[in-house]
């Protein structure tokens, strides 16, 4: 009798643990992917800072941080239509580059103050998502990707396309809404640091927030991160699948145009068709190291991918900034081999 | 054959009005057909359990009630024809369907799932409280409740299914192979929870199970599926008697 007692406890000692070991994986997923990517910054770090001082290197990391935040809130919107459809929306971008582009109409052309003329941009390219979401995905079974990401990249063709025939190749001076003379500079630690650039900081974190409490804590949240977990039990508990991804659509492409006006209220970068191409090459990147499901993963992997933009760009020589881009895709492809989700991205645990 | 089918189906009948009613009902999967045109009803406060090997058709039957498959045929639930309706709109009138495989939100939390489970309620106050009456009747789930659903026990994820299924307050309950991949002590256990829900709240039950013995247990009526065709019909009581039921699914 003791010894069956003592049997039955041993068992369900082992059970205990293995789902203890279970829980301590999930949460070792997001705490691990941490750790990579900080010791990677930290051994660079501290090569770089060797090499030229640590005043050099304070300065390329605050240059490097507005485009990090910006190529964050891009890998943002790839990631809500990721989660939700497992489709990468190609046409992002040009998305965003379109409805910058009538926000720069509103502010230039027709006055409107920025904010406004930028805010009403990102409604504008909510609705004009949700109807694209309609009329161009919706027909198509959500479970076959290939149409709907073929789908993704004719509309990128047809806006870039749309956009030079209405706006012409040749670049124009973006309206800040940040403070943005020669003057609006703080001096932090010996380094120079615009307003502006804080002003995209602050814009992309208080994005974020609302988008997680949105998520977590709004029924449309609720029903959208359901349907990004099982599309048929949507169904099945009354959740309308269409209009929720449309909800999730219209959220990118507001997300995406807030990201392209920021980008250029920096100054550095004038408007004109094309701008958003190697914002999005970098923001593919930065939400893949992300691992593409994570919303705080794609923010650390746009500020990791424009550091090491930035970093190898200006210690590095003989790369220089001609070859920035292919270098920063070969360090991620190499992170990718080290862990092939992503640095946040789930390992999905499931029981049979 | 015939003859079993006719003892099996000439017994007492419970009249009373049936809630879901389906008539020469017919899928297909693509080309291939898996129900070849199948009547059947669920009266009001029933526990109907449809029985039947694999591949006979039970599955998809429980997937065209709620459009899941591409159907021809009449479905009535509740006076109004539903097989034009999309399954969302399905499960809004009020059937609630626990799919094969228990179809957990794996990425959501335990309390979560019961709050998608109610999302066409409106009421706050009756939602949280059916809830707390969830988290009373499945403990395990109240211990779990900030828990990812997907990190739960195959047991747990099935209380959790029908949970979430009852958070909608349906009017039919559909089940498909609640047994599946349980131990027998756990399966046992959700059975007498599934009778009891059906005697005390008068939740009227569709159950597709392979485990006939444990299906009579709480089942009223019982149909028989063979090759997308319905073989018996009965009272769980005549068809557990049955000589073929027996022998084919019963095992002694």
């Amino acid at each position: 009798m003791g010894s069956l007692a003592a049997v039955s406890e041993t068992r369900g000692g082992s059970a205990v643990s293995v789902v203890q070991r279970a829980r301590a994986r999930i949460d070792e997923i997001g705490t691990r992917g941490l750790a990579i990517a900080g010791s990677v910054v930290l051994v660079l770090s501290v090569v770089f800072i060797a090499m030229d001082g640590p005043k050099l290197f304070w300065k390329r990391f605050l240059d490097g941080l507005a485009n990090g935040f910006v190529y964050g809130a891009v890998a943002l919107a790839l990631v809500l239509i990721y989660k939700a459809t497992s489709i990468i929306n190609f046409a992002q971008g040009s998305m965003a580059m379109f409805f910058t582009f009538v926000s720069w109409v509103l502010s230039h052309e027709q006055g409107w103050p920025v904010w406004l003329s930028i805010i009403t941009a990102m409604i504008a390219s909510a609705l004009v998502a949700a109807g694209f979401e309609r009329v161009l995905i919706r027909p198509f079974d959500p479970g076959n990707h290939l149409p709907i990401t073929i789908i993704t990249i004719a509309l990128l063709s047809v806006i870039d396309g749309l956009a030079v025939y209405i706006w012409f190749a040749d670049p124009k001076g973006y309206p800040s809404p940040f403070p943005s003379t020669k003057n609006d500079v703080a001096t932090v630690f010996g380094a120079r640091i615009f307003y502006a650039q804080m002003g995209i900081w602050l814009t992309v974190i208080i994005t974020t927030i609302v988008l997680s409490l949105l998520l977590s804590k709004t029924k449309i949240g609720l029903a959208f991160r359901a349907v990004s977990s099982n599309i048929e039990s949507s169904r099945l508990v009354g959740v309308h699948v269409g209009r929720t991804l449309q909800f999730g659509w219209a959220l990118a492409a507001a997300i995406g145009t807030l990201a392209g006006s920021m980008f250029l209220s920096s100054g550095t970068t004038q408007l004109q068709p094309l701008f958003m191409g190697q914002i999005l090459v970098f923001s593919f990147a930065a939400a893949t190291i992300g691992g593409l499901d994570s919303l705080v993963g794609a923010v650390v992997g746009g500020l990791l991918v424009a550091q090491l933009q930035t970093m190898i760009g200006g210690y590095i020589k003989f790369i220089g900034s001609d070859l920035v881009l292919a270098t920063t895709l070969v360090l991620i492809i190499v992170v990718l081999l080290v862990r092939p989700n992503g640095l946040f991205g789930s390992k999905r645990v499931e029981r049979v | 054959m015939s003859e079993q089918t006719q003892v099996a189906s000439g017994g007492t009948q419970t009249t009373g009005p049936a809630i879901l009613h389906a008539t020469d009902l017919k899928a297909s999967y693509g080309p291939v057909r898996a129900l070849h045109g199948i009547t059947f009803e669920v009266r009001h406060g029933e526990v109907v359990v449809i029985l039947g090997a694999n591949g006979a058709g039970k599955t998809t039957t429980i997937r065209a009630i709620c459009q899941m498959v591409s159907t021809e045929g009449s479905i009535v639930f509740d006076g109004h024809e539903i097989s034009t309706r999309s399954t969302t709109e399905i499960a809004r009138s009020g059937i609630a369907h626990v799919p094969q495989g228990r179809g957990t939100f794996a990425d959501l939390s335990v309390e979560e799932n019961l709050q998608v489970g109610a999302f066409t309620r409106k009421d706050r106050a009756g939602i949280l409280a059916d809830r707390d009456l969830w988290f009373d009747v499945f403990p395990r789930l109240g211990e779990r409740r900030a828990q990812l659903a997907g990190s739960l026990s195959g047991g747990e994820q099935q209380m959790l299914a029908v949970a979430r299924a009852m958070m909608s307050r349906p009017k039919v309950l559909l089940l498909d192979e609640p047994s599946l991949g349980l131990a027998p002590i756990i399966v046992h256990d959700l059975f007498r929870r599934l009778g009891a829900l059906n005697k005390e709240q008068s939740i009227t039950m569709l159950v597709v199970e392979q485990n006939a013995s444990l299906a009579f247990e709480i089942a009223d009526r019982a149909y028989v599926l063979e090759a997308g065709e319905i073989a018996l019909s009965g009272s769980a009581e005549q068809l557990k008697n049955d000589d073929a039921v027996r022998r084919a699914y019963l095992g002694y």
